[in-house]
């Protein structure tokens, strides 16, 4: 069993339980995905797997290196790669093994990676949640940081002060969102909550870690 | 919204029975009711006064006079708790929302009939 499967962001629905109970659900397309590599212990110093994302790929948009490597292991149509460490139990994978939706299951806990929507350069209270000031009433102090350090001593501002600046397109995991429903045909897993990054955005879909 | 797939999900999970029905119709909606182990269904017939959302998110407002007082209910349309929905009577309406009807009591707050 792989520890993951790689997939994109569809989008956000919400779906009834049949309690009649509403869920907010985002829909992954997860797989199909193809085992690129088998990283060792032995060759590489640690226990790893690479997957591939199989989808639509023009052969002159992969680099040469790149090709090579999907040829070593004889697999077409990857983009997207990532390795996943393997867990205890794992280690039945090789190269050109075929990872689909169907060895999750609904209602088993998963954790999702993806990289966050870019928020360009941003200002203390959405970055940091600062409460910044009132909007009226006389108030000129609206959006503002307010004091950022003593003036005589010590004179500069210490380091690691949160400050404005750029937000968001770094890699963000949500840990155990539920799955809610999978369709092997369409390859559609369903999580409850939401998922970082954009539609249509690459994302890593791992078994809970806790 | 323009995926495939999730246009795919959407109508998988959307109930098809749902008659057709606009803002000023006069609807029933039998919702079931679980009552510790015993189900039943209770209806509660109104105006419909607003129509909201799409996809499997839709809910339609009904708005009813109960013992003099104004009362609305928001049902969620997909929702399996909601048995079925039986329009009464139509209504013709300008506007799709038909908040000034809250403002307007008896004789005012008629409705003419849709040819």
């Amino acid at each position: 069993m792989s520890p993951g499967i790689l997939g994109k962001k569809i989008g956000m629905t919400q779906v009834f339980r049949p309690d009649g109970q509403v869920v907010p659900v985002t829909l992954l397309k997860a797989g199909p995905c193809v085992v690129v590599q088998r990283k060792t212990p032995v060759v590489d110093g640690y226990d790893a797997v690479q997957l591939g994302l199989m989808e639509f790929v023009k052969a002159s948009r992969l680099s040469k290196p790149a090709a090579g490597h999907l040829k070593k292991a004889n697999v077409e149509g990857v983009k997207f790669t990532k390795e996943l460490r393997i867990r205890p139990g794992d280690d039945d994978l090789k190269p050109g093994d075929r990872i689909l939706v169907d060895q999750f299951a609904p209602a088993q806990k998963v954790d999702v990676t993806g990289i966050s929507k870019g928020r360009g350069f941003a200002g203390f209270v959405k970055r940091h949640h600062f409460r910044g000031g009132e909007g009226s009433h006389g108030s000129m102090f609206h959006r503002a940081p307010g004091s950022i350090g003593a003036s005589s001593y010590p004179s500069r501002v210490f380091p690691g002060m949160k400050g404005a600046g750029h937000m968001g397109t770094q890699q963000v995991t949500v840990r155990n969102l539920e799955i809610v429903g999978i369709d092997a045909e369409d390859n559609v897993l369903m999580v409850k909550g939401a998922v970082p990054g954009p539609n249509g955005g690459y994302v890593v879909v791992r078994r809970a870690k806790r | 919204m323009n995926n495939a797939l999730l246009t795919k999900v959407v109508k998988k999970n959307t109930r098809s029975d749902t008659p057709e029905f606009r803002p000023g119709d006069t609807i029933r909606v039998h919702v079931k009711i679980r009552e510790a182990d015993k189900e039943r269904t209770q209806a509660f017939e109104g105006t419909v006064i607003a129509r909201k959302n799409s996809g499997l998110g839709e809910t339609v407002t009904v708005r009813k006079i109960s013992f003099g007082h104004g009362v609305e209910r928001i049902f969620p349309l997909h929702a399996p708790v909601i048995d079925r929905i039986d329009v009464i009577r139509t209504g013709r309406v300008r506007r799709s929302k038909l908040y000034y009807l809250r403002a307007l009591r008896g004789k005012a707050a008629r409705l003419k009939e849709r040819e």
